[in-house]
């Protein structure tokens, strides 16, 4: 199928394309990659009156590093994380999961923007933010706001992002000496969507979690910061306190059922990641074997 | 607008001036417009792979990306990779393994292969496969598409030495 | 030549520069690799409007009313049609077959009238200047529905209370076979085991990655009919083109360039496509309809969906006493025209137990209707089905006595020198090779240590499987696939040779490419037969105007069928043109040869180059004896007669790892042994098998249309039907053994199936070894992770 008929505009500022967002308001979207808008078009899923592209802004598509605080244009293309040097130093965890992300041809013109904005629950990139504790940082008519990660996404599709704002960049704060991070999910196929995944950054101090961040996706309407980490902190952990953490967390998930997945398998498999998690970070192969969950 | 706007951009070294309607994708554009029918349509919703074409230098999906983001860009298909000798190797390890059947997933993994070999000199079969993972076959099962992007690599290194 | 091949009655393709058996690149591949191909989707004429079809979004409903008034006005359209309109010009069709007794279906429409009886079946259609006006117009047709009950589940079709979808026909049985062979309830009393499960085969499609196409364009003038249309059976589609739309067949021409592959999808002919054809008629000028993906999901043929009970007796020595099965399938709410519907079930049944000495077996095979797509033949044709139950259940009856794999098939496949003999179904074996088969398959996989491999990795933790499956396919069908049920499908097929004025060979034949090969198979047994090089042959295909009459490509028939009638073609040319030679060189035919496109005589010496034979036979002809007139063009046709069919065999291995954790399955290796004959070009073969096994292997782990309980297709489109991609493949080892039909001069059987029939079963079988440990047995496809952590309790 071929996508209705739209009128398209480029903007070339970030103002520009702010001013363009006020005056058609929601009967406008904005093109940044075309990776998952394209797909909706085509398939005559959506019916803009306005396709408003940010392409051309040449100063979103850049990643830079301050004082270690890293900051990600939003038109940056996930094959630009996945090559850039600065992201393996500061955000390893995004690297490992870019490649998670779709296949080559796509992330060659996807973008974190795009990714964050669409907000798709079963999408790598806003999970990470969440787990990386990133700034999302937005523009409107009425100025810039910072939100972050864990906030910005609210449901499936859909974010604190309003209608005549912009997604212009993510901040990802400066990273620990002692900073580990793991990231997996399970798909049916290479480069497909996620069953259930888990991004997670942590802090280790000798044998015990100084701090744990668990962003799971998948397995809600969005990307769900476990508080079930608080089980496996401060204490080296045991048998006990992984299996209550993983008690805890069916509490925080509410997953949804399609073709991949049961409900109960999506708790199932966030559970195995979990575990996983724990094993890999703190090299506790012994703790997984035993864990019934 | 909806009524059709002016572009310009290169498609296989050739300039190009044309009118698009706003919501013509690329690959419509390459097909229906410039009669440059090697690149193929098979989902137009960016997973058969089959579309593929290079942007800039970088693979894209041309069922993805509309024409009027090719404004000034420079494009690539399977026929000027062909004429101008960039992927004679591949196309003749292809030949040689009979790496195709049908044919109409071949341009897409042509440019595909020749994407990882640009930047992957000595990949693995498995990362071939995984730079494979979005472009679809039918017909051949992928083994001799493996087959033949290794021989390619391996001829191309003994050349490079 | 192949190994074994010796001694096969090859003399006239024995010979020095041969191409029989040599690995040749296939001479069309160099315009596809430049995409320089032309594919019905590529196809503009001048005048060319583009079809798009407004789709039933129910099951089954009543069409109130169609109001087409604001698509008409709409920008670029030229017409909207309802199927009432349509019918005037094209005339509905029954799938039926006088063979498969009591078959039955109704009357289908190109589009639908009054009634919708799938979600996907066309009730309007709209005509544009462009597909995408088309699009947006076809948005506007306001079509009423009055929905009606839809029966969707296959149990409970025939129940009683289920409405019947064609109330003229009495009830939702479409098919129905019996076969009760040898003395079924002594066996199973002799057995010291039975095993009695239920098999489950989703539903899947063939996902051509170039969806279905068609330019119809009806010349006024000439009162022709040209059809594009990527199809494997030209003469079948002018054949019906022609009876639906009241013309002569004369009048239709059908052309079949580069087909983005078909697999059996494209050997039918769609209601779509026969209203293309009808809308060219009626609007006089060329129009185009090239299948959207979702609408490909929704109206390609289906294919497998069947339920099936399956029990074995087995003793404790190993010999299989007895099978018994009972089948049911839905195959949506017509049986699809011209092959019907009923074929897949019915080689179900008939090939249950295929490979093995039981002489006891019972079948029972039911085809009824449902509300959702049709369903008919897509590659393998039930052999899928019957490999995984019969190869299932004799891995379930190896292991309740405690035997290996490998031994109970050892211990009861068809000895190789038991041919010819027959099957407790009646199928006719010329001669097969089960055994050397597996002995092969056995040692290239290294059977003993991937056994030893697999204890220890068990104690690691890591559970991996071995699946085997043998199996046996139905190629080179004559008569008896069709024609003898009144379909005028031909089973022979012609070819005709000729020597160019410039002396290269020109060859024309009924069998059509989408890639498997065949121009080149036919160049290399032309060439070889004549006594040229392969770069002389050209070859013609595709072109009902410009081929002789028949069949096409389907059913593993190209090679077997139309490659011998290639051979006789050639011969007699070859024939012809040493007499031309004789003539010139006033001696006798039999003192001439051709080699490599020279004329030698009994000394090997080199005389005259075919280009001046052609010459003076073309040119100079007053030079020639008095009474001497060269016949440089042969034809040939050629049906089996003795055999209905040749069957093939082979068997196949997989080697996979699931992870018990998340219930993937990671395929890791997979082997193929099979036996096709006489093999033209090997890697032709290789590839075919390989293409195959890759299709079977979707359909174990990935591929399944997904209906809902309203009859809705929920997973139309590629995110979410999952098709087999590099990643998850794994390397396929093909071998051969070479039993070739004596019933031809060349001996090639079949292959394009063989891949397809043993490769889910060796997976199914594979993925139960692997969880043996656990105790758990699923007897189900696609096995997804959720089937597997279901049946490993975990979810
Ligand atoms: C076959 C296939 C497989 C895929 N697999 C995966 C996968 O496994 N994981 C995954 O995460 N993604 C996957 N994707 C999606 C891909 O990652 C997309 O690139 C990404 O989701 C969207 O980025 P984009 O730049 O293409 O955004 P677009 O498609 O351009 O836009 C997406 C949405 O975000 C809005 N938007 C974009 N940019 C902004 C902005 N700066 N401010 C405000 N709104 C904005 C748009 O209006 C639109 O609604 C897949 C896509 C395809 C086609
Ligand atoms: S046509 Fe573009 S990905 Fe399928
Ligand atoms: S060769 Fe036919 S799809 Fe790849």
């Amino acid at each position: 199928m071929k996508a209705p008929a739209f009128n398209y505009a480029r903007a070339s500022s970030v103002q520009e394309a702010i001013d363009l967002l006020s005056r058609h308001g929601d009967r406008a979207k904005v093109l940044s990659g075309g990776q998952s808008l394209m797909p909706a078009l085509n398939l005559r899923l959506l019916a803009p009156e306005w396709l408003i592209d940010i392409g051309p802004i040449a100063d979103l598509r850049r990643i830079s590093v301050e004082n270690g605080l890293l900051t990600i244009g939003a038109s940056t293309r996930h094959a630009d994380l996945q090559r850039s040097p600065d992201i393996a130093a500061h955000a390893p965890l995004l690297k490992d999961a870019i490649a998670h992300v779709a296949h080559p041809a796509i992330r060659n013109r996807g973008t974190i923007g795009g990714s964050l904005a669409h907000a798709d629950p079963a999408s790598e990139l806003p999970a990470c933010m969440v787990a990386l504790d990133a700034t999302v940082i937005v523009q409107g008519p009425d100025g810039e706001r910072r939100i972050p990660a864990a906030d910005f996404f609210v449901g499936i599709y859909e974010t604190q992002l309003l209608p005549d704002e912009l997604l212009v960049a993510i901040e990802v704060p400066k990273r620990t000496d002692g900073a580990r991070h793991f990231f997996r999910e399970y798909a049916r196929r290479s480069g497909d969507y996620a069953m259930a995944g888990l991004a997670a950054e942590a802090e280790i101090d000798g044998d015990m979690f100084a701090s744990l961040r668990l962003s799971f996706f998948a397995v809600d309407e969005r990307p769900i910061l476990a508080k079930a980490s608080r089980h496996l902190i401060g204490r080296p952990v045991t048998e006990v306190m992984l299996a209550e953490a993983c008690g805890a967390l069916g509490d925080e998930l509410a997953p949804q059922d399609d073709h991949q997945a049961t409900i109960g398998m999506r708790h199932y498999l966030a559970r195995q990641l979990l575990i996983a998690c724990v094993v890999s970070l703190l090299g506790r192969s012994d703790l997984g074997a035993r864990v019934v969950a | 607008m909806i009524a059709p706007v002016p572009i310009t951009l290169i498609v296989n070294q050739e300039r190009i001036e044309a009118m698009v309607p706003p919501r013509l994708n690329l690959a419509d554009f390459l097909r229906d417009h410039l009669s440059l029918t090697g690149t193929h349509v098979g989902c137009e919703h960016g997973v058969c792979g089959a579309c593929t074409v290079r942007v800039n230098g970088d693979i894209v999906r041309s069922c993805l990306m509309l024409a009027i983001q090719a404004e000034n860009a420079t494009v690539e298909t399977i026929e000027g990779l062909s004429d101008s000798g960039e992927i004679a190797d591949l196309q003749m390890a292809f030949h040689q393994r009979n790496a195709l059947q049908c044919g109409f997933c071949t341009p897409a993994m042509l440019m595909a292969a020749q994407d990882l070999l640009l930047i992957n000199s000595e990949p693995s079969r498995d990362q071939i496969r995984e730079h494979l993972s979005g472009n679809y076959c039918r017909c051949t099962g992928y083994h001799a598409i493996v087959d033949a992007i290794e021989s390619t690599v391996r001829a191309r290194l003994e050349r490079a030495e | 030549m192949m190994p074994g091949m010796e001694g096969a009655g090859l003399s006239s393709l024995d010979r020095p520069n041969s191409y029989i058996g040599k690995v040749v690149p296939r001479p069309n591949m160099a315009r596809l690799l430049e995409g320089r191909g032309q594919y019905v989707s590529d196809v503009a004429l001048p005048r060319m409007v583009h079809a798009v079809f407004v789709r039933s979004p129910h099951a089954h409903a009543r069409i109130a009313s169609i109001d087409v008034s604001v698509a008409k006005a709409m920008p670029g359209v030229i017409a909207v049609m309802a199927g009432a309109e349509l019918a005037n010009v094209v005339s509905p069709w029954v799938g039926v077959l006088s063979h498969l007794k009591g078959l039955k279906s109704a009357p289908q429409h190109a589009i639908a009238v009054d009634r919708a009886c799938w979600q996907g079946e066309a009730v309007a259609v709209v005509l544009a200047i462009s597909r995408v006006l088309a699009e947006d117009a076809a948005e506007h047709v306001a079509v009423e529905y009055e929905p009606l009950p839809a029966v969707i589940n296959t149990r409970t079709a025939l129940d009683p209370a289920t409405p019947v979808i064609h109330p003229e026909l009495g009830d939702n049985l479409a098919f129905e076979r019996k076969i009760d062979a040898g003395a079924v309830a002594a066996a199973f009393e002799r057995s010291d085991k039975i095993v009695d499960v239920e098999f489950v085969f989703g539903r899947h499609t063939g996902v051509t990655l170039e969806p279905r196409s068609i330019v119809a364009d009806w010349n006024a003038g000439d009162r022709r009919m040209t059809v594009y249309l990527g199809n494997q059976a030209p003469h079948m589609v002018q054949n019906i083109v022609a009876k639906h739309l009241d013309l002569e067949e004369s009048q239709v021409r059908v052309l079949c360039k580069d087909v983005g592959g078909s697999f059996g999808l494209k050997v039918h002919i769609y209601a779509d496509e026969m209203a293309v054809c009808g809308l060219s008629k009626l609007l006089r000028r060329p129009v185009k309809f090239v299948a959207d993906r979702v609408e490909s999901f929704n109206t390609d043929i289906h294919a497998r969906d069947h339920i099936c009970r399956g029990r074995i007796g087995v003793s404790h020595d190993g010999t299989i006493n007895v099978f018994e099965i009972d089948d049911l399938t839905g195959v949506g709410p017509y049986s699809m025209y011209p092959r019907t519907s009923a074929v897949e079930a019915n080689q179900v049944i008939i090939l249950i137990g295929g490979p093995y000495t039981t002489p006891n077996y019972k079948g029972r095979t039911r085809v009824v209707f449902q509300n959702k797509n049709v369903m008919s033949q897509y590659r393998g044709v039930g052999h899928p089905i019957a490999c995984s139950i019969t190869e299932g259940l004799v891995d379930l009856a190896a292991q309740a006595i405690g035997m290996d794999p490998v031994e109970i098939r050892r211990r009861n496949l068809v000895r190789d020198d038991a041919y010819p003999c027959d099957s407790p179904t009646g199928l006719k074996f010329e001669s097969l090779s089960h055994h050397a088969s597996l002995d092969k398959l056995v040692a290239m996989m290294r059977y003993g240590d991937l056994r030893a491999e697999q204890t220890q990795l068990r104690k690691e933790g890591i559970y991996r499987g071995i699946g085997i499956a043998s199996f046996i396919e139905v190629t080179n069908p004559g008569a008896a696939f069709y024609g003898v049920g009144g379909a005028r499908i031909s089973s022979q097929d012609g070819v005709a040779v000729r020597l160019d004025a410039a002396g290269a060979v020109i060859c024309q034949t009924s069998v059509t490419e989408q890639g498997q090969g065949s121009e080149s198979m036919t160049a290399q047994i032309v060439a070889s037969a004549i006594g040229v090089s392969m770069e002389k042959v050209r070859v013609i295909l595709g072109d009902t105007d410009n081929t002789p009459y028949g069949g096409g490509t389907w059913a593993s028939r190209g090679t077997g069928i139309a490659g011998e009638a290639a051979l006789q073609a050639a011969k007699v040319l070859r024939g012809n043109i040493l007499a031309t030679a004789a003539a010139i060189l006033q001696g006798k035919p039999d003192d001439f040869d051709i080699i490599d496109g020279m004329i030698v005589d009994a000394h090997g010496q080199q005389r005259i180059e075919l280009n001046e034979l052609a010459r003076i036979a073309y040119f100079r002809p007053d030079t020639l004896p008095p009474g001497f007139q060269p016949e440089l063009m042969a034809t040939r046709h050629y049906v089996p007669r003795q055999y209905p069919f040749a069957f093939t065999n082979g068997v196949q291995a997989s080697w996979l790892e699931v992870d018990v954790i998340t219930g993937k399955v990671k395929l890791l290796k997979h082997w193929v042994v099979e036996d096709c004959g006489t093999i033209i070009n090997p890697q032709l073969v290789d590839e075919q098998i390989r293409g195959g096994v890759v299709q079977g292997l979707g359909a174990a782990l990935f591929e399944h249309c997904i209906y809902d309980e309203s009859g809705q297709l929920t997973n139309a489109n590629m995110a979410d039907y999952l098709v087999p991609m590099a990643a998850e493949m794994p390397d396929i080892e093909v071998g051969h053994q070479v039993s070739p039909t004596l019933e031809t001069e060349l001996g090639a059987k079949g292959a394009g199936e063989a891949g397809a029939a043993g490769a889910a079963a060796c997976v199914s079988n594979a993925v139960n070894d692997a969880l043996s440990p656990f105790g758990v047995t699923i007897t189900e496809i696609p096995l997804t992770p959720k089937l597997i952590l279901t049946a490993l309790g975990r979810i």
